[in-house]
């Protein structure tokens, strides 16, 4: 009775979460073998170029399990995700930066280059310990977590919810944005960070590199979903569905709603933030533009096209939404907006629960006729 | 002892072992041992209002309130429409702070300092006007959910259930007879369903208090006798609120009822005393 009550919980009721994992897998042993395995001019080759994207693609997928743990499970609609996942990523950039040493332009093997042509004397103490690749990923960790957990205990103590929250995310992604356009911030101002030599000692634009980057990136993915399938699945999971369904009766229950709250936006930041470093290696930059609300806007298109609620459905949303981006973007530049636009008009009316929500629907109804 | 030593002695300020002699003070929570969360009911009371004045934009809701609930009894409390039952029920539980006046659990715990989380924690369980339960969940997991435990954040992620949690569910989902629905989504209970699923989320809470807003709204009778019996069986070991407008209904369970007037109590007593008091009929049952 017990045992089928956890197998139930735990094993069947993902199907669609382990066919993602289990193609996931076939994906990361695919690409590298298609990309390594076969000469360039083979048509099996895969070329480093679209395996950078899928890298790219798998980041965003990892970003969206990440808003789709805060806004699907908890009801927490954040529009500023984006600069959880951009702090990140500059984490990792001033890293990399820090990697290029006197290979820059002006050749200073104390300061990047943008540095120097601000006439900077020395390194400001905020850049200090990145030449470290582990101080750079704790960072990466640290600082989208401690800017979460700062946000989220004053705007969750004080009850703000809805869309109060989701403006004043929207505020906070932007009011980055704005400090990091500056030159001053010491971040490299409008043109970021960028030139990327090498991260760890291999050349960033090797295929081996490469490749490895793309599967780190497919592990971290993996890794997240699995991570994030054992926080919904378990009793702090229904805490937190409860505090989306009915957020005063999970209080009188006896649960510090807040905390829980802050708990999960915290988790949900770090996710995002690491997002975010594995993504800059692959595109070799990282600018504020990142900061700019209109990108986490498209990340809750992402998660309401695939499906809120159930993390799989995100990494769906993320890959179709920017396939299609890469697609139009190519092909028919000017429509892309629009159909974006399109796209959430049409899910927001006919398609609630998203992509994944329509297959699941049907299989849940046959599970409770099951149980009943 | 001559009569100096004893007026020193009631003088001194670093007397601090006098609580062991149980005296009679009832209200003052420095005469007893305070021990974090137990309520102290040696007094036969388990909650106490006292004066509690609540106005919001001038609307007095609570006009100098006094209650008392004895430990182990089911009350009912009825009043017309903007008597002050929901808004006193919101001062217990912590939703809504008094602008003064005193809120006491056993005779230890001041309601009107502690969260609503804390209050709850502490053993006094709220059902809700408009049924609230998960509808996303079982009823099973919404029992859950409900169960005394450690509601911390990290015990909560790492938290199985355990044979004898698993059988204090199960006797739950008999008392309040929903065994077969245990796997069903909430969404898709009746809506008297959906209230005993909500009393039962309050028992699983293992409150000493239970404070109950309109049980039976919208219940057919037979629902309402079920209630009714449900009811009467929680009397006495724990000790059970009932705000109801339903006259049969508050008749089939009450032992005492108290009326409620304008954020005042206007009457106590028996049913059939308190149906007698002549100003209770002139402003609620007459009409």
């Amino acid at each position: 009775m017990l045992s089928r009550y956890f197998i139930n919980r735990w094993l069947g009721a993902d199907t669609g979460g382990n066919i993602f994992l289990g193609l996931l897998v076939l994906l990361m042993l695919a690409v590298p073998v298609l990309n390594l395995g076969f000469p360039e001019g083979s048509s099996l080759h895969l070329s480093t170029y679209t395996v950078t994207l899928i890298g790219k693609y798998i980041c965003y997928a990892l970003l969206a399990i990440a808003l789709d743990l805060v806004w699907g499970y908890c009801g927490i609609l954040s529009l500023g995700h984006g600069a959880f996942f951009a702090l990140g990523g500059y984490a990792m950039g001033m890293y990399l930066m820090r990697q290029i040493g006197d290979r820059g332009v002006y050749g200073n093997p104390e300061l990047p280059d943008f540095m120097v042509f601000l006439n900077w004397k020395e390194l400001p103490w905020y850049w200090f310990g990145f030449d470290q690749f582990w101080f750079a990923a704790l960072m990466v960790v640290l600082v989208p977590g401690l800017l979460a957990f700062i946000f989220g205990w004053l705007a969750f103590r004080s009850r703000v919810t809805g869309v109060y929250l989701s403006i004043i995310t929207q505020a906070l992604t932007y009011a980055l944005l704005l400090a990091f356009f500056r030159n001053e911030m010491g971040f490299g101002g409008n043109n970021g960070l960028t030139d990327f030599k090498d991260i760890l000692g291999f050349s960033l634009q090797s295929d081996v590199t490469r490749v490895m980057l793309f599967s780190l990136s497919g592990l971290a993915l993996g890794l997240g979903y699995l991570v994030s399938r054992y926080i919904v699945s378990s009793k702090l999971g229904r805490v937190v569905v409860a505090i989306r369904d009915a957020e005063d009766r999970t209080r009188f229950i006896g649960y510090n709603v807040e905390r829980y709250k802050v708990w999960i936006f915290v988790v949900s930041a770090i996710l995002a933030g690491i997002a975010g470093a594995f993504y800059v290696p692959q595109v070799g930059i990282i600018n504020p533009s990142e900061f700019s609300p209109l990108n986490s806007i498209e990340l809750a298109i992402w998660v309401a096209v695939g499906g809120r609620g159930t993390l799989y459905g995100a990494v769906v949303g993320a890959l179709l939404v920017n396939y299609a981006k890469t697609y139009f973007t190519g092909a028919l530049p000017e429509v892309w907006l629009f159909a974006l636009g399109g796209l959430f008009v049409v899910v927001t009316l006919f398609l609630p629960k998203g992509i994944v929500g329509l297959l699941s629907e049907k299989r849940s109804g046959k599970q409770a006729e099951q149980g009943a | 002892m001559n009569s100096l030593e004893k007026i020193r002695g009631a003088m001194r300020r670093d007397h601090v072992f006098e609580f062991i002699e149980h005296g009679h003070y009832p209200f003052s929570g420095l005469r007893h041992t305070v021990t974090p969360g137990e309520i102290d009911v040696s007094h036969g009371t388990i909650l106490y209002v006292e004066n509690v004045n609540v106005s919001f934009d001038g609307f007095k809701a609570l006009n100098d309130l006094t209650l008392y609930i004895n430990d182990g009894e089911l009350r009912c409390i009825i009043g017309p429409n903007g008597a002050g039952k929901t808004t006193m029920m919101d001062v217990i539980t912590g939703k809504t702070r008094p602008d003064n006046g005193r809120v006491y659990f056993g005779q230890t715990m001041d309601l009107t300092r502690m969260t609503e989380y804390e209050i709850a924690s502490a053993g006094i369980g709220r059902k809700f006007q408009k049924p609230t339960i998960f509808p996303d969940h079982t009823v099973f997991q919404n029992l859950e959910l409900a169960m005394q435990a450690n509601k911390l954040v990290w015990p909560t992620l790492f938290a199985k259930l355990d044979a004898s949690q698993v059988e204090r569910i199960e006797q739950n989902l008999e008392l309040i007879g929903l065994q077969a629905q245990k796997n069903q989504r909430a969404a898709r209970l009746s809506h008297g369903q959906k209230q005993w699923l909500e009393i039962g989320m309050l028992l699983m809470q293992n409150p000493r208090l239970l404070l109950v807003d309109e049980p039976v709204a919208g219940m057919t009778h037979q629902e309402m006798d079920r209630t009714a019996e449900l009811l009467n069986r929680l009397a006495g070991k724990h000790s059970v609120v009932v705000v109801e407008h339903d006259m049969d209904f508050v008749r089939s369970i009450a032992r005492t009822v108290t009326v409620l007037h304008e954020g005042h109590v206007l009457a106590e007593g028996s049913m059939e005393e308190v149906q007698n008091d002549p100003r209770v009929i002139e402003v609620y049952l007459g009409h």
